[in-house]
């Protein structure tokens, strides 16, 4: 979606500000809004669907919510979405009843999970690749109203593949639903003046790692 | 801005779920409010464990930091076959280490030199290599980074005190997708004689990340 989340190249937001000696949370409730977003989606959602959560927050408030909060939006709206919590109980804080489905990340099972390798790659799939390193690709125009991973600074430019890194879960299909369809990604390489004009650096690239689905020869 | 900061400071002040008060006594706001009761309400239904929450919290808040980072980062300086192999399949050769994990299942290093630097943003949502770089700080999930690192990577190094040569090039890295990336920074010139332990210690999070060069202190 051309949400406000997708802000690569954007002006007018000032300097960046960082903080020395920065500690991991700032207050207590980030902790929390962390913890309780990583436990609640457990098997229940996928990083794609609380990507496209936070995406669909009111652009106003997402420009003034500090990341946890985004976070916290995000979690409150997709139990709600997907029928684990009512609306009501969410309002109210007060549980009506006791979940159905059972499963539930228990303390001793963290460890475990949090190692569980290659989540997002299906290399049995799909192992033809229609791009090759070197290739000249143009990205397409594409303004889904659903999620995507093609930011809005890099649709319909030039560039060259990079790399290719095999074949993963595509993320648009992935947000709504949960379906895994194997796509191959890959690195691609755009020039400074392609994205940005002549103002930009002559020795500036960004590269950008981009789906089948995303890309053309170009 | 202002409008919304009143707003919190009156939903702060109507105390509309009974007396709780902050640990230092002051009203709950009401993030802190929501937060304690989507808690309070996923525990009830049976849909989360408090403990798990603990230990997950524990896990990121003391276990997994840039520390994880630099010890790679000082492997590759001292063991060129090391080295190779990070750059050739970065996922193995820091799960060797032991860093595996959520936000970390696909990693790729990226190898600053004299001639190339690299810098990593995430101007979609703020994904960050969790098992060697822990969570991200603020100012790599802020709208200032996410919207300037691809216009004006080097504006933005200026800010960090970076200033590269014209002739240096700069590649930025925006993790669209479920790579995440680790930049190794260049190994500082005086460093010839210290062991892999004192190097690590020299290695920055910000330097592997690409908005900084790794320093010697008194250099």
């Amino acid at each position: 979606m051309n949400g406000v989340h997708d802000m690569g190249g954007m002006h007018g937001m000032g300097p960046v500000e960082a903080e020395s000696n920065e500690p991991v949370f700032h207050h207590d409730w980030e902790r929390r809004a962390f913890a309780l977003t990583l436990a609640a989606g457990f098997g229940r959602w996928n990083i794609d669907m609380s990507r496209a959560s936070r995406e669909r927050m009111p652009p106003a408030d997402y420009l003034r919510a500090s990341y946890y909060e985004k976070w916290l939006w995000g979690t409150e709206h997709l139990l709600v979405e997907l029928g684990h919590i009512t609306p009501e109980e969410l309002a109210s804080g007060k549980a009506s009843g006791r979940a159905r489905d059972a499963q539930i990340l228990r303390a001793a099972d963290v460890p475990a999970g949090l190692k569980n390798r290659r989540a997002a790659r299906m290399d049995d799939h799909l192992a033809a690749a229609r791009f090759a390193v070197g290739d000249r690709v143009r990205t397409k125009n594409l303004n889904p109203i659903g999620h995507m991973r093609l930011p809005r600074y890099a649709r319909d430019k030039r560039g060259i593949v990079d790399r290719d890194h095999g074949v993963f879960i595509f993320p648009d299909a992935h947000s709504a639903g949960g379906k895994k369809i194997p796509q191959r990604c890959y690195s691609v390489r755009f020039e400074g003046g392609e994205l940005w004009g002549p103002d930009a650096g002559p020795r500036d690239a960004v590269y950008i790692d981009l789906f089948d689905d995303y890309l053309e020869h170009g | 801005m202002s409008q919304d900061r009143e707003h919190h400071h009156d939903q702060a002040h109507h105390h509309h779920h009974g007396e709780e008060l902050a640990p230092h006594g002051s009203p709950l706001t009401d993030v802190q409010l929501r937060v304690r009761a989507l808690e309070s309400l996923l525990v009830d239904k049976g849909l989360v464990d408090p403990a798990a929450l603990d230990v997950l919290i524990d896990t990121y808040e003391t276990k997994i930091g840039p520390r994880n980072g630099a010890n790679v980062v000082a492997r590759a300086w001292v063991d060129p076959e090391y080295k190779k192999c990070l750059l050739a399949d970065a996922s193995a050769a820091i799960a060797e280490l032991g860093y595996i994990g959520r936000q970390g299942e696909d990693m790729v290093a990226l190898e600053n030199t004299q001639k190339v630097h690299n810098m990593v943003v995430c101007t979609l949502c703020s994904c960050y290599p969790w098992p060697v770089l822990g969570l991200p700080p603020v100012w790599y999930k802020s709208a200032p980074y996410r919207t300037r690192a691809v216009i004006d990577p080097r504006g933005v190094l200026r800010e960090f005190g970076l200033e590269l040569p014209d002739d240096v090039e700069v590649r930025v890295f925006d993790s669209t997708a479920e790579l995440r990336y680790l930049v190794i920074p260049e190994r500082p010139a005086g460093t010839e004689g210290m062991t892999e332990q004192q190097l690590a210690e020299l290695v920055t999070r910000d330097s592997m990340i690409g908005v900084a060069k790794v320093k010697v202190p008194g250099r």
